[in-house]
């Protein structure tokens, strides 16, 4: 008895000694994306308030948190999944699970019990339409873009942006308990918006996309193809931008801003387009990506504040 | 006798981490439990209340 004993716990000490136990809390907030996290409430609650439906306060929050926990677990997923690729880009190196602070399954199992249990809240105390499009969500973002897409085809960002698209819907549906063409418009503009914002990254990380072997569009199509796909997208996103407006969903100040925004947005695609040499080249990618932030941010920002505002 | 104590013995660091994960975990269930009443309260009301013995 004593043999087996020992034995057990020799065995117990040893894989303690393999596995540190170094994980902080904020390793586990790391795997929920927290960036990621942060523009998926931004754009759920503009979602939930411009729906026309009055939803009480303590719903709508409970709303946004199960939307804001769905997103997390897609990201832990997508953590758990990539960790390969993660381990090989410059910019995911220190990510949890690459850096050795989280075991893979300890990912895996967080996922999985958040995605659930977010869902399942939602459902009970909002809807389930809304319930049904955030696991529609996770499903899409963990397996059809992380563990199909990614690592499979060049247009992987522009389906996969699909997944962070849902997001206002899902306010939408919260708050209403149905899908409309105003929520339709606010997911086309983020699923047009994305393929620009992520190209243009992929022109300033390109080496590291080639090294992880994820075929993103410069790796696979060149800068140039890149660069053309970049306005052409744009292209599609600012009339889409100015649509809210157009189709009497959003204010003036909406329209003007929009028109406006885009008009920068379209200056700054083509400025990606024109520059395809050295120093200039990456600045103007930089410019785009960062931009392309601000654009997005400012749009729902003013489609938040105008109903607010009166 | 061997004064060692058996079994996995932490680290100091270690227990810190530990702590700090349990007291996370502590403060998320009371989170939940709070929403969970607020909820009911918003979703039932004083209805809560009204059901047959």
């Amino acid at each position: 008895m004593s043999l087996v004993n020992d034995s057990v716990l020799a065995k117990r000490t040893v894989r303690a000694a393999e596995r540190p136990d170094l994980a902080e809390v904020r390793d586990y907030f790391e795997l929920l994306k927290p960036r990621v996290m942060s523009l998926v409430v931004f754009t759920a609650l503009v979602g939930l308030v411009r729906a026309p439906a009055e939803l009480h306060p303590v719903l709508g929050f409970t709303a946004l948190l199960c939307i804001a926990v769905g997103a997390g677990a897609s990201g832990a997923l997508n953590m758990w999944w990539d960790a390969d690729i993660d381990a090989r880009m410059s910019r995911t190196a220190s990510r949890p699970i690459p850096a050795g602070r989280v075991e893979p399954g300890e990912a895996l199992s967080f996922g999985l019990v958040l995605a659930a249990g977010s869902v399942l809240l939602l459902g009970l105390f909002v809807g389930w339409l809304a319930a049904a499009l955030l696991a529609f969500t996770i499903f899409f973002y963990a397996v059809i873009y992380s563990m199909w897409l990614k690592r499979w085809t060049p247009q992987n960002i522009v389906i996969g942006g699909a997944a962070g698209a849902f997001p206002p819907m899902i306010g939408w549906a919260a708050a209403t308990g149905s899908i409309s063409l105003e929520s339709v418009l606010l997911f086309l503009i983020i699923f047009f918006w994305t393929p620009p914002h992520f190209w243009a990254l992929a022109l300033l990380k390109k080496d590291d996309y080639a090294r992880a072997g994820v075929p993103m569009l410069p790796v696979v199509a060149g800068d140039d193809e890149t660069r053309r796909q970049i306005v052409l997208y744009s292209l599609i996103l600012v009339p889409l931008g100015v649509a809210p407006a157009f189709f009497g969903y959003a204010g003036t100040a909406y329209g003007v801003a929009s028109a406006l925004l885009g008009g920068a947005f379209l200056l700054s695609a083509f400025d990606v387009w024109c520059r395809r040499e050295g120093a200039a080249a990456v600045a103007a990618a930089r410019r785009l990506f960062g931009f392309s932030i601000l654009y997005l941010f400012l749009l729902f920002a003013i489609l938040l504040a105008e109903p607010l505002i009166g | 006798m061997n004064d060692k104590p058996e079994g996995v013995v932490l680290t100091e660091e270690q227990r810190r981490r530990r702590r700090a994960r349990s007291i996370a975990i502590a403060l998320v269930l009371a989170g939940l439990a709070i929403l969970f009443y607020a909820v009911t309260i918003v979703k039932i009301g004083p209805q809560v209340l009204n059901r047959p013995l």
